[in-house]
């Protein structure tokens, strides 16, 4: 197999801003942000619920959405493909095969990582920070705010690696996207089909530019974390 | 018990009479929908049964299946792409290609049938009035034989398709359908997948029976004199066999959910 021809291709292809290629690579950036965006305030607010209030069904909430993490990405899409279908409870949105699907689809992939990172994060947390507060006169609220402020980069640790495997991801997309070109095809979608069709060069410049984005996104989380990052 | 012995031991001697006619398996590579109709486990044993020999094959699309034989893995293809076909001849591969059986592609819609080209006839004067129309077409966009065909047809009418009226999914026929039917789209299929799927898309047929929606398939052993360890002579008695009375007259009755499939044509050429 030939790596170099098809590589150099792909180069080529970026360097041009070949407009299917930049119309892939938007839909799963905007599909993704926006997932993770509307995700990622009550996720957290569930995830510091899980960690600080004792309540009954306590233990059994944080194990089940433990093992949501480990769901695979296939099931979940099937189960949005059966509701979001035209015979399924919310056909008559018409929502199967849109961006919109892929979307609800990250969603819920990115929901349990979310919470889990937030937990322990949560948990991790020095527990007087909340009772200074508190001591302070602070309100519940604003006590609860103070601690996920000093956890804030546990907290953006869980919305990168949620962005992360949301963008990644492959088999929800396909399923409830449907790769439809120009609508739904984005990064995974098309790397899988164009490497099905046996062209390789569109599959490596997408690979390349779905790198350079988690890399970008880890950089940019270090660097906002800075010393703390390295505690 | 000692009967059942005996059966089996007469059996196995009979097996190996008759295998000394032919005394290798015959590879076939052949495409999905063969396959995927039920068509070759309809066939088979009837062959193999007459030959005395076994036949193995694999299942890939039409591209795949013709390499097979071009790198001397199979004895013989049985295909559905005319042009490849003559080329792989042509080019030295194959020997003694036959016309085999066809099958047809539908165009199937949405029962409302926006377009207004339920019963016509022509594919090409369909699909022109589905493109003014504006309405929805699912294309499989996956280089198959169904897309290049498709792909055919579009530039035969001068159209060149895309826009947002014109999805291209990039994937098999079953998952293209599954769209066009979420869409309440048209699609271009083969009669075959159209039928398995057709209960659970709501789709129906629009346009049939235009002798340009027929889809011929061939088959071709794989050449001898390239590829000397071939199982010519298992590969030829395949072809005589699925090109006899017998094999043409199996290949007719068979029936998928109750639909005829394939159309015997070696005698009509």
């Amino acid at each position: 197999m030939d790596l170099l021809e098809p590589t150099s291709q792909a180069f080529r292809l970026l360097l041009a801003g070949d407009p299917e290629l930049l119309r892939i690579i938007w839909l799963s950036l905007w599909v993704s942000v926006a997932a993770i965006a509307l995700v990622a305030a009550p996720s957290i607010g569930l995830g510091f619920l899980l960690a600080k209030k004792r309540f009954p069904g306590q233990r059994a909430a944080v194990v089940l959405v433990q093992a949501l993490l480990s769901f695979p990405t296939v099931v979940i899409g099937l189960v949005i493909y059966l509701l979001l279908s035209r015979r399924g409870p919310l056909g008559s949105y018409e929502l199967l095969f849109t961006p919109w699907a892929i979307m609800i689809g990250y969603m819920v992939i990115a929901f349990p990582i979310l919470v889990v990172f937030t937990i322990s994060s949560v948990q991790g947390a020095d527990p007087r920070v909340y009772e200074t507060a508190r001591c302070l006169g602070a309100g519940r609220a604003t006590a609860s705010l103070t601690t996920l402020w000093e956890v804030r980069f546990g907290i953006l640790a869980a919305v990168v690696n949620g962005f992360g495997r949301a963008i990644s991801e492959v088999g929800c997309a396909i399923m409830v996207g449907g790769n439809i070109a120009g609508l739904t095809r984005n990064i995974p979608t098309a790397i899988a089909l164009e490497t099905t069709k046996g062209d390789f060069a569109q599959g490596i410049a997408l690979g390349f530019v779905l790198m350079v984005v988690a890399l970008g996104v880890n950089v940019l989380l270090a660097l906002l974390q800075g010393e703390g990052g390295l505690k | 018990m000692k009967e059942r012995i005996t059966v089996s031991i007469a059996a196995a001697a009979l097996a190996l009479c008759a295998a000394s006619a032919i005394a290798k398996d015959v590879r076939m590579a052949t495409t999905t929908s063969t396959d995927n109709s039920g068509l070759l486990q309809y066939l088979l044993p009837k062959f193999e049964a007459d030959c005395g020999c076994k036949l193995r094959y694999t299942a890939v699309g039409t591209g795949a299946a013709l390499k097979l034989g071009q790198n001397g893995d199979v004895d013989v293809v049985l295909v559905h792409a005319r042009a490849a076909e003559d080329k792989f001849v042509a080019a030295g591969y194959g020997v003694n290609r036959r016309d085999v059986m066809y099958n047809d592609f539908v165009i199937v819609g949405p029962a409302s049938d926006p377009a207004g080209i339920k019963g016509m006839r022509d594919p090409l004067a369909a699909l022109k009035k589905l493109h003014a129309s504006g309405a929805t077409f699912v294309s499989r966009g996956d280089d198959s034989g169904t897309n290049k065909k498709e792909l055919a047809y579009w530039k035969a009418i001068g159209i060149k398709p895309g826009g947002p009226h014109y999805l291209a999914v990039g994937q098999g026929m079953g998952q293209t359908l599954t769209v066009a039917g979420e869409k309440q789209a048209y699609t271009l299929s083969d009669r075959a997948t159209y039928t398995t799927y057709a209960a659970k898309t709501g789709l129906q047929i629009m346009v049939q029976g235009d002798e340009r929606l027929l889809n011929p398939y061939g088959v071709i052993a794989v050449n001898p004199k390239r590829y000397p360890k071939v199982n010519y002579e298992g590969a030829m008695a395949f072809i005589e066999w699925l090109t006899s009375d017998k094999g043409q007259q199996a290949i007719g009755d068979y029936r998928f959910k109750g639909a005829q499939l394939f159309h015997p044509d070696y005698k009509n050429r």
